[in-house]
């Protein structure tokens, strides 16, 4: 099992959705010729009895007692529900156009405080879209192109409001080390070096905004002894004693929450460089980052290995132009054979197709030297330790949520159709995909 | 093979002039210069699952090649091999006619510029790029053959070209190598056309669909007017219209000689294709077609073949928002010929065949889909009679697979381009281009005849 150096244990998880499940729900039973769990061994003839929104039990099919008034669903393939570990959808819309495109904001190049909860459309049809071939929870939020662009979220795929679908708001903040972060002419940044210097500034800034908050909050000693040693009212004593707020800043509290672990740093970089760069920048400021896209990630496999960071890896049919030429079909193996770990995602993409399904870029993978298993694993289980929300999807367990994706063979074929999805243990899709 | 030739003897005697035309054209001069073949070569691959696509897939099957044509199919028990021919245990593989991309901008192929909307003389042929690593990718694929098209930002971006993928142990330094001729040497090739929202913009590109049809329509009248001036002067010079390149590309569209690849995807778009197709005769083939299955019984009707795209998701754009993957099947079923193309790079050319099995997968005839990638293709570049199936007397243009082609586990292992192999997944400079990796996207080295660069030691 492949873990991140320092991965956080998220402690801030949303019990947003429990609300919308307090009523029973009736049990659902889904019956598969072979269960797919991610965690544990495939299970040949299986069965798993979703309960209020939860896995109850899973097991062999004759072993495990189906509860009275379940609703059995058959197919030929059950796995978990897939997690979109870096996605634009419900930000970027399928349109295309103003009305639907609120993954990028140019007006400035560091706006770590755009929050991705004030921008999800959670009805956006690229969301149902990716639903409807399996996939349930999507790590979405601003897109790469601005050296800093705004948060991410984690939602489950469904809900008309951001508040049902919400897993965490806030989970990291987008960056970019690329020329798509330059900018032309005199404004900044125009270089790598400058966009390095400027990510630098931020976080030296942040650290001293909270080093004032600290000194606000437990003042030294000697700052609290009274000269003249009058005698004062209790009350005061604390009126005096009060500091003055520190003024708020929503720019700097968002990259404190970096710089205190509470948020993912995720750095978008293709070239080697940019991977380096943003490696530099996690020693540093002893920051969690994730690397995203990473094309050049195959020639940097020490580096990234040895510095303990995850890598959010570019769709396997990204093409292969301009920062991204170097990308290889081979890298996902490659990870997995480093043991560095990895998922594979479904990416921003600026024009066509707008949307990208990780299950058809995880078999691209597969076909490409990548396990069967691995690339499972790459869109369930390890995105989601990845995004810290292990605990509750990605693998096939008792406890988890009932989060489900069904199939009438073998989910990476390009054949093979996606015949229901289940997510919180209820049914929402049957649409032959 | 012999327009090739000659083509080839004369773009050597064209350079000779140069300092070092000679050395660099060498290596055309031995292998293309003598008119007798060098070598009759027969090679044989056995016990392979054919994939003929006009007609049943044979299991044991057996092709013999010879001379750069497909000499005999059939099973292996009923085709005779030549005594002398290098015989290829094929077993467990599948072998199928080369992929024959319908659209395709490998190449970095540009031609109108943004002076206007209307550029039909402009010819695609003059800005291809050969180096473009995308060729060997394409390859890498399977695909044998292009048509390489401009871009869709204008009504009439210009003259497309069909290319042949000649890229052997030396991979084309010209154009002029990878043409594909007809019987009087001259390239072959369709036109660009457009509709839709790609092709509007400000003055003087038009600002909605009624203008972009009118400025279509008026241009082919002109054409029209031009050809019978050129009709009545009968051969008298005194009485021909001045030359317009413009318009004798559109002459040629409606006399047939030139097929017309209109990229269209709202289904009032395509309507008006038909329409103006209708009106001035041009034969059309119906590119992307997102929306054909809303107007699948009017394009049947028309008899209008579809060259249409598969993406992963729709949108991306307005037009593009209904864009599904049951759009061959609603085509097919309705009657239309349909093909597929990658529009690469929009989709990867190593991945053609994933788009006929994700047109399988929403409910596509099998043998169909393979079709739409091959015969189906030929057909609508007008090559059928040369390429497109494992047929006696054809090109010998095949792809040597692993297994099934609709198999996301199925790898090309070879690709042959007219008797000659042109990628081998087992040699480390085409496993780049198929795999990918520092260098897959750079430009091809020049293939340089008798030295190597200075780096490498100079001359040999």
């Amino acid at each position: 099992m492949i873990f991140c150096k320092n991965q956080l244990l998220v402690a801030f998880v949303s019990l947003a959705l429990s609300s919308s499940y307090s009523t029973a729900q009736q049990p659902l039973v889904v019956q598969a010729k072979k269960v797919i769990t991610a965690t544990g061994q495939t299970i040949e003839n299986g069965t798993v009895v979703c309960v209020d929104g939860k896995i109850k039990a899973i097991g062999k099919t004759g072993e495990v007692s189906i509860p009275e008034k379940a609703a059995i669903m058959q197919s030929e393939v059950a796995m978990p529900g897939m997690i979109d570990v870096r996605s634009c959808a419900g930000l970027s819309g399928i349109l295309n156009v103003d009305h639907d495109s609120d993954h990028l904001e140019s007006s400035s190049p560091l706006q770590p405080e755009l929050r991705a909860i004030d921008a999800y459309n959670p009805r956006e049809e690229l969301v149902e879209y990716i639903r409807s071939f399996g996939v349930t929870t999507i790590h979405t939020g601003h897109a790469p192109g601005e050296l800093m662009s705004g948060q991410t979220l984690i939602a489950k795929t469904i809900g008309n409001s951001i508040e049902e679908a919400l897993i965490v708001e806030g989970r990291a903040i987008a960056a970019t080390l690329a020329e798509a972060s330059s900018k032309s002419g005199k404004s900044s940044p125009g270089t790598r070096g400058k966009q390095m210097a400027m990510l630098r500034t931020l976080f030296i800034e942040a650290q001293e905004l909270q080093a004032k908050i600290d000194a606000k909050a437990n003042p030294k000693p000697a700052e609290k002894s009274d000269a003249d040693g009058s005698k004062q009212s209790d009350k005061d004593i604390d009126k005096e004693k009060k500091p003055e707020p520190v003024a708020r800043n929503l720019r700097l509290e968002a990259v404190m929450q970096v710089l205190a672990g509470k948020k993912a740093l995720l750095i978008t970089a293709d070239r080697a460089q940019d991977i380096a760069s943003a490696i530099r920048l996690a020693e540093e400021f002893k920051i969690k980052i994730w690397l995203d896209s990473a094309a050049d990630a195959h020639l940097m496999i020490p580096q990234i290995k040895a510095a303990g960071i995850c890598v959010l890896l570019h769709p396997s049919m990204a093409r292969a132009s301009g920062e991204k030429e170097n990308q290889s079909f081979l890298t996902a193996s490659k990870l997995q054979a480093a043991q560095i770990p990895f998922a594979i995602q479904g990416g921003f993409e600026a024009y066509v197709p707008k949307v990208r399904v990780v299950l058809f870029e995880a078999a691209i993978a597969a076909s490409h030297g990548l396990s069967h298993d691995a690339a499972i694993e790459s869109i369930t289980i390890s995105p989601a330790r990845i995004l810290g929300i292990q605990n509750r999807v990605g693998s096939l367990e008792v406890g988890k949520d009932a989060d489900l994706a069904l199939y009438d063979g073998d989910p990476l074929e390009y054949t093979t159709h996606c015949v229901g999805v289940i997510i919180n243990g209820k049914v929402v899709s049957t649409t032959k995909r | 093979m012999n327009t090739r030739r000659k083509f080839l003897a004369s773009a050597t005697a064209a350079v000779s002039g140069s300092a070092f035309g000679s050395s660099l054209f060498a290596r055309q001069a031995s292998s293309n210069g003598d008119e007798s073949p060098k070598k009759t070569t027969v090679t044989a691959w056995v016990n392979a699952t054919l994939l003929p696509v006009d007609k049943p897939p044979i299991s044991g099957g057996a092709i013999v090649v010879q001379d750069g044509k497909i000499q005999a199919i059939g099973a292996s028990a009923n085709v005779a091999i030549p005594a002398g021919a290098t015989i290829v245990d094929a077993k467990g593989k599948w072998i199928m006619p080369g992929l024959i991309c319908t659209h395709s901008h490998i190449g970095g192929a540009g031609a109108a510029d943004g002076s206007g909307p209307i550029q039909p003389g402009v010819r695609v042929m003059d800005s291809i790029n050969v180096r473009d690593s995308g060729f060997r990718r394409a390859l890498a694929g399977g695909l044998t053959t292009l048509n390489i098209m401009p871009g869709s930002g204008h009504l009439i971006s210009g003259q497309t070209v069909y290319c042949k993928l000649r890229y052997y142990e030396a991979s084309p330094r010209i154009v002029d190598e990878i043409l594909i001729r007809d019987k009087n040497g001259a390239p072959v090739g369709g036109l660009k056309m457009a509709n839709g929202t790609n092709s509007q913009g400000d003055s003087p590109f038009p600002g909605t669909r009624g203008k972009s049809a009118y400025l279509v329509r008026e241009q082919y009248i002109k054409a029209r007017e031009y050809q019978a001036k050129v009709v009545a002067a009968n051969g008298d010079v005194s009485k021909l219209p001045p030359r317009d390149l413009h318009l004798e590309s559109l002459v040629e569209a409606m006399q047939g000689k030139r097929i017309v690849h209109h990229h269209t995807h709202r289904h009032d778009d395509i309507m008006t294709v038909i329409r103006l197709s209708q009106e001035f005769g041009f034969q059309t083939v119906l590119h992307h077609v997102s929306e054909g299955w809303k107007v699948a019984k009017e394009i049947a009707d028309a008899k209008m073949p579809c060259s249409i795209i598969v993406l992963d998701s729709p949108g991306g754009k307005v037009e593009a928002k209904d864009m599904t993957f049951s759009n061959g099947r609603v085509l097919d079923e309705a009657g239309v010929k349909v093909a597929f193309h990658t529009d690469d790079w929009i989709t990867d050319s190593r991945l053609f065949m994933r788009s006929a099995a994700l047109a399988v997968r929403a409910g596509m005839n099998r043998d169909k889909a393979i079709a739409g990638l091959t015969l189906a293709g030929a057909e609508m570049l007008g090559l059928s009679d040369r390429i497109g199936s494992l047929t006696v007397g054809k090109d010998a243009d095949f792809a040597i697979l692993t297994g099934d082609p609709l198999s996301v586990y199925t790898h090309v292992l070879e690709t042959w381009v007219e008797g000659q192999k042109a990628f081998d997944l087992s040699k480390p400079d085409d496993q780049l281009y198929a795999e990918g990796g520092v260098n897959a996207g750079s430009d091809i080295d020049p293939f340089l005849c008798c030295f190597a660069p200075a780096w490498q030691g100079g001359a040999k």
